[in-house]
């Protein structure tokens, strides 16, 4: 086993176990920074990959935005979670015999390309600086990823306004406090 | 060297761990976090099949781009739902949000 | 003279490693801990001669003396401050979580330390140089971000958590603008790495060819180290003493050391981004000038911040996300596409490059600060009516 794959294997466990964890944990903030780990351990593996720049993006967005916003809604409504036990709901087993199911499947299906366990990455052909400057130009190049770039700029501002939309105090509220 | 096909099992994995917490857990936030989970699994296979098949175009990181700002988007507007219902409802329990069911 | 003493340094250590029996790889992976190491610990130990420096010119600013007991004016204060800190007993609250409440403080540190990886310090000195240097930059800040949550939740202590709440609101927010501030060196340089950007300051300082994104991102990161005026993480009057009420000792220590260090942090990248790094005259000759240059530049900044620090009162948490949403963004949006189309005009019409966007610049100022003497007149009017109908009839 070389290096490189000794770095994936424990990355692949931390990511694993505590994705587990993050299904699994009782407490919901411990569930949200297990969900953390998880994130970071993404990150690695697209350093691995020799996705740079996407690791400091997972990091940027996923830790830094969407982990810290779950984190505050949990601790905004942990009052009614405090109490009760079980975080499972009544079908659970059901879950889990899906996710098992799912798992299976997708192993099976992976097994039909017998391929892909040998096959290795091919040496890149540009330096990691150009990588990047491709992908920029690639999202606003017509002929390339224009239109998924810009439905997902829309989508942002449609969550944006959605978001305050959602926020916003009921309108008798909103009178009060207008008025101050 | 890592053959690709690790990367798939671990993404799968990690799939099918976040579908369990879609389907199995009763907090709505705790569905969210499956619900990311799934997501970067999906970021994984994206950013590896770029990597081992074709490194030329970069068509698996740029719509791994796409991925993050759905994803963005999703836990904004998701966890203004969830704490808009807290508001009304003082529940963020799944299965007690169901004035729609019949 | 020497003249690159940093690559001679590294040169000898490597034959040194490869002497004793290491393989060349190996070596240079032993060669770059060992520079990890030694730039956080040089990092660390600089921060006893800021805590210093920070407290002398408060002082002054205060009309005080400041510390002047321990060692010659007072050099070994900090000294003493933290041999008292370490001998005080580490307190856990009742109902903590006792892991999450011990792995905040390391994190904290970990969060401005982690900063100087890519801050190139002078020629051929720079902890490591990736191309994304930038949102590496960003990352970090977000660990800190955590950090701050986690003490403020793990301490269960109302004042804690909602010091933690608006904290993390306002850096949060505050991101904003410094992501786009940094976009404008990203387009001026064409690299989002620091060393690349720093060179391409030869010609010119991005302070002339972008001042507004300079002081914008010299602000929103104020704002994200915590700095007066946006310090109200740890607004005594109001939360007493925000996220880190709980911690003593050296876990104090630790939240004590990393907000001291980040406002010299937040200079050095100010300096790396806007003030030409370490460029300087005779710095192609003589590398070693370039980390005194460096050094010079940012404690001409880091003086800057301390200045601000002891002048301006504290913000409300109100008025710091209004700054921050209702100015801070649209100027930051609105530089970057300013820079942006004077850049590429200049280009294309063979503009002198500085002219053109130091007049954009300015253009962008005036057009800014019309733009608020409209609004303030606005208020003013909408003030004078509101106040003359709800105030009572004067006593005739």
């Amino acid at each position: 086993m070389t290096l490189l794959q000794g770095v994936f294997v424990v990355t692949a466990l931390a990511a694993v176990i505590s994705a587990v964890m993050v299904v699994a944990s009782p407490r919901l903030v411990h569930a949200a920074l297990w969900l953390v780990v998880t994130l970071g351990a993404v990150a690695v593996l697209f350093i691995l990959l020799d996705a740079g720049f996407l690791a400091m993006v997972q990091v940027v967005i996923y830790i830094g935005a969407i982990a810290i916003l779950i984190i505050f809604t949990v601790m905004l409504t942990r009052r009614v979670m405090a109490d009760s036990g079980s975080q499972a709901n009544r079908a659970w087993w059901l879950a889990v015999f899906i996710g098992v199911v799912m798992f299976a499947a997708l192993l099976a299906l992976l097994a039909q390309m017998p391929t892909w366990w040998q096959v290795t990455p091919p040496p890149l052909a540009a330096s990691a600086d150009f990588m990047v400057k491709d992908l920029g130009k690639s999202l606003v190049d017509l002929d390339r990823y224009v239109v998924p770039f810009e439905v997902a700029s829309v989508l942002l501002l449609a969550a944006l306004i959605g978001a305050i939309v959602l926020a916003r105090p009921p309108a008798e509220t909103a009178g009060k406090t207008g008025a101050e | 060297m890592i053959p690709l096909s690790w990367y798939l099992v671990l993404a799968a994995a990690l799939f099918c761990i976040g579908l369990y917490g879609v389907l199995g857990r009763r907090n709505a936030v705790a569905i969210l976090m499956g619900i990311e989970l799934m997501l970067n699994a999906v970021n994984i296979n994206l950013v590896a099949f770029w990597r081992y098949l074709t490194p030329a175009l970069i068509a698996g990181q740029a719509f791994a781009i796409i991925v993050f700002a759905v994803a963005a988007s999703e836990a904004a507007v998701g966890l203004a739902l969830i704490i808009s219902i807290y508001r009304q409802r003082s529940t963020v329990i799944a299965e007690e949000i169901d004035l729609m069911k019949w | 003279m020497i003249t690159d003493p940093f690559t001679l340094v590294g040169d000898l250590l490597r034959e040194f490693l490869i002497g004793l029996g290491l393989k060349a790889p190996e070596a240079s992976g032993v060669i770059a801990f060992l520079g990890a190491g030694a730039l956080a610990t040089a990092v660390l130990v600089l921060c006893f001669l800021l805590i210093w420096a920070e407290r002398k010119i408060l002082a002054r600013i205060q009309d005080r003396i400041g510390p002047n007991r321990v060692g010659p004016f007072g050099l070994l204060q900090t000294v003493a401050d933290f041999a008292k800190l370490l001998t005080k007993e580490v307190v856990v609250p009742s109902g903590a979580d006792k892991l999450l409440y011990f792995l905040a403080p390391p994190l904290a540190v970990m969060a401005v330390v982690g900063l100087w990886a890519v801050i190139p310090l002078a020629p051929n000195l720079v902890g490591t140089d990736i191309n994304v240097a930038l949102i590496y930059l960003i990352s970090i800040g977000a660990i800190g971000t955590l950090a701050i949550m986690l003490a403020g939740w793990s301490s269960n202590n109302k004042y804690a958590l909602l010091g933690a709440f608006r904290s993390v609101a306002m850096l949060i927010s505050y991101e904003v603008p410094m992501v786009l501030a940094l976009l404008v060196p990203t387009m001026l340089a064409g690299s989002m790495g620091t060393v690349a950007i720093v060179e391409a300051q030869r010609q010119m300082w991005f302070v002339v060819l972008a001042p507004l994104a300079a002081i914008l991102f010299f602000t929103s990161s104020m704002a994200e180290a915590g700095k007066a005026p946006f310090d109200l993480l740890e607004a005594e009057s109001e939360i007493v003493a925000g996220y880190n009420i709980e911690y003593s000792s050296m876990a104090f220590g630790m939240f004590f050391v990393g907000d001291f260090l980040h406002g010299f942090t937040l200079s050095a990248l100010t300096v790396t981004l806007f003030f030409g790094g370490w460029l300087g005259p005779y710095v192609d000759q003589y590398s070693w000038l370039g980390l005194i240059y460096f050094l010079a530049k940012t404690a001409v900044v880091y003086f800057a911040v301390i200045w601000i620090r002891g002048t301006l009162p504290r913000l409300r948490i109100d008025q710091v996300n209004a700054f921050n949403w209702k100015f801070l963004v649209p100027l930051a949006l609105s530089v970057v596409v300013v820079t942006a189309v004077a850049d590429k005009a200049a280009a294309t019409l063979g503009w002198d490059r500085t002219l053109a966007l130091f007049v954009a610049n300015g253009l962008l100022l005036l057009g800014t600060v019309i733009a608020l003497q409209l609004y303030a007149r606005s208020q003013r009017r909408r003030f004078e009516r509101t106040s003359l109908a709800a105030a009572p009839a004067p006593a005739r």
